[in-house]
């Protein structure tokens, strides 16, 4: 094949790959701007006439839709503080140190990552009706924490491998303790990947759907309401698109600013 | 761009003499969340399914879920799903983990875009495949523009089962082919240059490279991304029921309907229990099936 084809063939897979994962998202943005009677007609036209906020401002109404929302951000507001606090220790200790167990624990990681939530919802609710955390924003951040801890760990672990220990050890021959030599030395370093670790588990948490959907009954988040509405309510068609392009917006602009850390979080390989 | 493994792989040289308790330290709060909120539960679905409400063993939630109208429907789309969708992942996502690795101009907005859906919810996804599948959709707005048919089609009925099929499969190859994607991306490039350096001295080009050298080189990242995303096939539960209903029952939403439906979270278990096995048991068999001769000089 001559060079001129091979190039014309690569910038055809890539253009054709690029409008399959945009144009459904481009879609059913349109489809959200488009008035609620312009949707149930036939034909009708794709791009909308005339543009409207309409559709998504009747979502937006819709009963309990707003408070949903505000919980979904609770609920990945606590699910973030949690699984940093509890997760960063761990990264950092498998960054830093060599230590019998540290083998197994990696792999326990591993393990964790892929038995998620199906499974441990239904378990938990019956457990968390007799703790008192049934239907209420910190059962669910607990379960979604479960979840993001794997992930908050083994980002943190890149993060602070890719701090030099050697200055944890300058600052303390300096005097710092060990401690302050980490709150002073390598924690602002670490801080931008910190924040990409927080920013990945919002998505998660306002992602998830089934453990939510399980665990709550009023206390609803926004993938727990859209679901009921959709799985049993019966919602109409432009609640669900609107819905739809509410729940993805968050995540299109959140992948872009952590795009630098997608393979680290995704891209271990068991071995 | 980040290495995948090295972070994990390479520790920093921290020699130690004695043992040091603060690494242990370090690792406790994990531990404790994980074995109330991870290995806890997990036990619990076992013991919840098995368990009948005077406290002795007992079979019937198992037999219930057998039983159920939807259980057998609940394990044929669940097992067909997964065997239509899986393949057509990997060989897309193989083709634009490839494609990445071309390293054209503009590849890496190119990896960007190819993993947005990685960001977007089962829930989501399917609702917006569902504004393309619907009545009043797009897709039905295209063939009347293209002059093939004059009334809408309903793709999404109990009517045209082969069409609901097609649009969870669109739709789970457009959501999760990201994952696959990401994993395969990361496996090449931990590939040392060399090979396919030798690759060329001995004139291998084009198919003979990518069957030969790529492919099994990236034996590790294949077996993980399978296994992955099998195991996350058996979740599949969100997309399904944006788009079909409980017209095509999945193992996931049936353990949604039980619990949430008919308040039975035993039955739900078991289904939770059915899940936790088939995916052990995939594990397990991937890993056997997969370990090959050439998978050492991978690792």
């Amino acid at each position: 094949m001559s060079a001129a084809a091979r190039r014309a063939l690569l910038a055809l897979a890539v253009t054709g790959v690029t409008a399959w994962v945009l144009a459904p998202i481009v879609l059913i943005a349109l489809a959200s701007f488009t008035t609620r009677s312009q949707l149930y007609a036939w034909p009708r036209s794709v791009i909308p006439d005339p543009w409207s906020v309409e559709t998504l401002r009747f979502f937006l109404q819709a009963q309990g839709v707003l408070q949903a929302t505000w919980h979904s951000l609770v609920v990945a507001i606590l699910t973030i503080a949690l699984a940093i606090v509890i997760g960063a220790p761990a990264g950092y200790a498998l960054s830093r140190f060599r230590f019998a167990g540290r083998e197994a624990f990696r792999l326990a990681i591993l393990g964790t990552k892929m038995f998620p939530a199906t499974i441990l919802a239904v378990p938990l609710a019956v457990s968390f009706i007799q703790w008192g955390l049934y239907d209420t924003l910190l059962g669910v951040a607990f379960v979604h924490t479960a979840l993001a801890l794997p992930f908050a760990i083994i980002i943190t672990t890149s993060v602070f491998v890719g701090v030099p220990f050697e200055l944890e050890e300058a600052a303390m021959t300096l005097g710092c303790g060990r401690l302050q030599a980490f709150l002073r030395v390598a924690l602002p370093i670490a801080l931008p990947g910190l924040a990409a670790a927080a920013i990945f588990t919002f998505v998660l948490s306002w992602n998830e759907v089934f453990a939510a959907t399980i665990l709550t009954l009023r206390t609803r988040t926004l993938p727990a309401l859209v679901m009921n509405a959709v799985g049993s309510a019966g919602a109409p068609a432009d609640f669900r698109f609107a819905a739809g392009f509410f729940m993805i917006v968050p995540a299109l602009i959140i992948i872009m600013v952590i795009r630098r850390y997608l393979l680290t979080l995704w891209g271990v390989t068991v071995r | 761009m980040t290495v995948a493994e090295q972070p994990l792989d390479s520790p920093a040289p921290v020699a130690r003499a004695r043992v040091d308790w603060l690494p242990y330290a370090l690792l406790a709060p994990t531990l404790v969340f994980l074995t109330v909120f991870f290995v806890y539960p997990m036990i619990q679905a076992v013991v919840l399914s098995v368990r009948d409400p005077s406290g002795g063993l007992t079979l019937r939630h198992f037999q219930a879920m057998v039983a159920d109208t939807y259980f057998r429907g609940a394990v044929r789309n669940s097992l067909l799903l997964s065997a239509i969708v899986i393949p057509l992942q990997v060989i897309l996502a193989l083709a634009i983990a490839l494609l990445v690795n071309t390293r054209f101009r503009g590849h890496q907005w190119f990896l960007y875009v190819c993993a947005i859906p990685l960001g977007i919810s089962d829930l989501a996804a399917g609702l917006v495949w569902l504004s393309i599948f619907t009545d009043r959709g797009t897709l039905n707005m295209l063939l009347l523009w293209l002059g093939v048919i004059d009334q809408p089609i309903a793709f999404l009925s109990f009517e045209e089962p082969v069409w609901l099929y097609a649009a969870i499969v669109v739709t789970e190859v457009w959501r999760a082919t990201a994952i696959v994607m990401v994993i395969l991306v990361a496996g090449l490039q931990l590939i040392p240059k060399d090979y396919f350096e030798t690759a060329d001295v001995f004139g291998a080009t084009g198919w003979r490279k990518l069957r030969y050298v790529t492919l099994p080189l990236m034996r590790p990242a294949l077996q993980t991304a399978l296994i992955i995303r099998t195991i996350l096939a058996f979740q599949l539960f969100a997309t399904v029921i944006a788009l079909a209903g409980r017209i095509v029952p999945v193992l996931a939403g049936e353990a949604y309907f039980q619990y949430s439906l008919y308040r039975n979270p035993s039955v739900a278990s078991a289904y939770a229990v059915l899940i936790m096995a088939t995916s052990m048991v995939i594990t397990v068999a991937y890993l056997r099936l997969l370990r090959g001769r050439e998978a050492e000089i991978a690792t």
